[in-house]
């Protein structure tokens, strides 16, 4: 059953950050010529498979907190109506509001209005996914209201008027002398010796914010966990920065995706162990921030959760795609692709990168607004090894293909050539022809083992991602007729 | 319509005829058989794991152990409310519920915790008295806990059947750090930069 099918509409579009301008192809042929970014890539990416590696290692029970985080999401999502709902009950209880919105537009309107009756011109931000993907900061910068993001690495992208190119690190492309020169060029007042030892910049960080956090009236975060049952809500985080906005502020605004929460508290107990050895290899992060509502004389005073649709119901309704909704954004997933690892994040054009990005933005936004994204990938396996859900992404991948070329009202050139092939290949004597005729490839070769890219079209569509090795002197047939004489 | 209607029913209509619920089998651990001093010495190693310091001590030794631990630190030191008096350093000012800015003007908070997990290094704050508010243990740039062995536990799972989902809870392990240059973790950003644990328990050394 598909959410078209059904009625339910996907994200829109002109709003937020989960289409690219470009293919991905298209894309990832340009960061592939960038020498810097694959080496800061291939860097980071390396020292953090070792962390993770090391830490899940020493986990006894790592299959068994495995399968029953994939069994808890299953569950919520059987009956996640239910649980929303309970939620909602809670979290009103204990003195917070909740706001539900259809989409981006709808969310960004919430929050916009929220943050203007409050009186103030700025925000401070916790990074959150979820506020990227609906284009919060640039919503509020059209209302004339500031957002300061205080995570340092969505710092270094704001800074830089970058954009994130992986979900847990969104600087991860920039290595610590970019990092440097940024810093250099956009901090007011900065340090003039500033130098690139990560702990110098991290200090920078700190003094820039510091003041921010201290004034700041209003902030704004995502939520990595919600309980159904109390009414909790969580923040995993590193810095500090994350309980700076979560504490100081006088207004609180949680933006999250309706598929963010769980049932119970119990079940805290099994994604607090897979997150933090998933995401930054630690066996636990420095900081997770629980609340549920407001405390008096403790923290924020009025704090408002905005539950958040924007296509995740359309990916509710797909049985084979909905496993996506179980993704808990650890980032393990895009640290051992190996496609993720040479084209980096702004290829796939969405603000969800990586093997998740390629079956979570698809279905998303509908799966013709990314249609190129579930063919960025060689379907290794590697996603669902480490996966701490066991999402299987390969299987999300082929089923988002079929989806894309069944919706094709006519055949693909590739459909086509298929369909040829499988004719030929059923009768010997065409076959024996088009063998003959692949001997043509040797002298288009020139004696290379491949053939070159600059077939023309409609071949080179296949051709330009791809090596074709050149024809073997004979084939295999010819070979055994010669040898024994048949 | 409402948007939460909406919401909801499309919700319902995505699930059609929602079947039956899928089972959660919990097959992990849930409890930790080591006896209590290797679980003291397990948090231990993962606290200074994390480049945080442990002090170990017998719990009538608390008092000068904090001073200790604190004797490095010039400028003011803070306490929760509710840490006991033999805790306290000398000249240690208690929390007055001050607006949280003003709490920068000291250089070290002394706390208590509520929970203690071995495993990941981690000490669990839940804003009751001896805890503190949670800017407390956030804006002074030294953060003194102090942990006794009753509060330990193995894993994740014990500390958090003891806590209260409904208190605002601060779980800490080792100091403010960042994994995002070069992912590679870099301690001290916007938190406490120092972490020192105080660990009073009868037992000394591992038996
Ligand atoms: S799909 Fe799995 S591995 Fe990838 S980010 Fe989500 S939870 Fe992590």
């Amino acid at each position: 059953m598909t959410a078209v099918f059904l009625g339910i509409p996907t994200a829109p579009p002109g709003v937020g950050n989960l289409r690219g301008d470009r293919s991905f192809p298209d894309a990832a042929r340009d960061a592939l010529r960038d020498g810097q970014l694959r080496a800061n890539l291939g860097h980071a990416t390396t020292t953090i498979r070792g962390k993770r590696a090391g830490v899940v290692a020493e986990v006894p029970d790592w299959a068994e907190l495995r399968e029953a985080g994939r069994a808890i999401k299953a569950a919520t999502m059987a009956r996640l109506d239910d649980h929303l709902e309970e939620l909602e009950r809670q979290v009103t209880a204990r003195g917070g509001t909740v706001h539900w919105a259809r989409d981006a537009t709808e969310a960004n309107e919430i929050v916009t209005r929220l943050v203007r009756a409050t009186g103030a011109d700025e925000v401070v931000k916790v990074k959150s996914m979820a506020t990227q993907e609906i284009g919060l900061n640039e919503a509020l910068e059209a209302a004339g209201i500031e957002a300061l993001e205080t995570d340092l690495a969505e710092l270094i992208v704001q800074l830089g008027e970058d954009k994130p190119s992986h979900i847990l690190v969104p600087a991860i492309h920039k290595n610590r002398a970019e990092i440097r020169e940024i810093f250099a060029r956009a901090i007011p007042g900065v340090d003039p010796d500033l130098t690139d030892e990560p702990r110098r910049l991290a200090m920078a960080a700190r003094e820039h914010l510091r003041q921010r956090f201290l004034r700041a009236r209003v902030a704004i975060s995502g939520a990595n966990f919600a309980v159904a049952e109390t009414g909790t809500l969580a923040v995993v985080e590193s810095e500090g920065n994350g309980r700076m906005c979560l504490t100081l502020p006088q207004t609180l605004i949680t933006v999250m995706g309706i598929e963010k929460l769980v049932p119970t508290w119990r079940d805290l107990e099994v994604f607090l162990q897979l997150l933090p050895r998933s995401s930054t290899g630690e066996r636990m992060n420095p900081y997770t921030s629980l609340w549920a509502g407001v405390t008096p004389g403790d923290g924020p005073q009025e704090f408002h959760l905005v539950l958040l649709d924007n296509g995740r119901t359309a990916v509710l309704a797909d049985e084979d795609g909905r496993e996506a909704l179980h993704c808990i954004r650890c980032s393990a997933c895009l640290n051992v692709c190996p496609v993720y690892e040479r084209t980096g994040g702004h290829a796939y054009g969405s603000v969800y990168p990586g093997p998740i990005g390629a079956v979570l933005s698809p279905q998303l936004t509908g799966v013709e607004d990314n249609a190129s994204l579930p063919y960025a990938s060689s379907l290794c396996g590697a996603c669902y090894d480490v996966c701490p859900v066991a999402i299987d992404i390969p299987s999300i991948l082929v089923h988002l293909r079929a989806e894309h070329v069944e919706a094709q009202e006519r055949p693909t050139a590739e459909a086509l050539a298929f369909r040829g092939l499988a004719r030929v290949m059923a009768h010997p004597r065409l076959w024996r022809l088009a063998q003959r005729a692949a001997g043509l490839g040797r002298f288009l070769a020139r004696g290379r083992p491949t053939l070159p890219a600059t077939l023309p079209p409609p071949a080179s569509a296949w051709t330009r991602t791809r090596d074709l090795p050149t024809p073997p002197r004979e084939t295999f047939t010819q070979a055994w007729a010669r040898e024994h004489g048949r | 319509m409402s948007a939460r209607d909406e919401v909801l029913g499309r919700i319902r209509t995505a699930l059609g005829d929602r079947g039956p619920l899928p089972e959660v089998t919990r097959g992990y651990r849930t409890t930790d058989d080591r006896p209590l001093p290797e679980l003291l010495d397990v948090l231990t190693d993962r606290i200074e794991d994390y480049r945080a310091t442990v002090l170990r001590c017998t719990p009538d030794a608390i008092g000068e152990t904090v001073a200790a631990a604190l004797a490095d630190v010039s400028g003011d030191v803070v306490v929760a409310p509710g840490v006991p008096q033999a805790w306290r350093p000398a000249g240690a000012v208690e929390d007055d519920g001050r607006p949280a800015v003003g709490l920068t003007a000291f250089a070290a908070t002394l706390t208590g915790v509520t929970a203690a997990i071995a495993e990941t290094g981690t000490l669990v704050l839940d804003a009751s008295p001896v805890c503190g508010r949670r800017a407390l243990s956030l804006l002074p740039d030294v953060l003194v806990c102090v942990v006794t062995a009753d509060q330990v536990v193995g894993g994740v799972p014990e500390a958090l059947a003891r806590l209260d989902p409904l208190r605002p809870l601060t779980m800490i392990s080792g100091p403010s750090a960042t994994s995002d240059i070069e992912l590679q973790r870099v301690e001290g950003v916007h938190g406490p930069r120092t972490l020192l644990v105080v660990l009073a328990s009868d037992q000394l050394e591992p038996p």
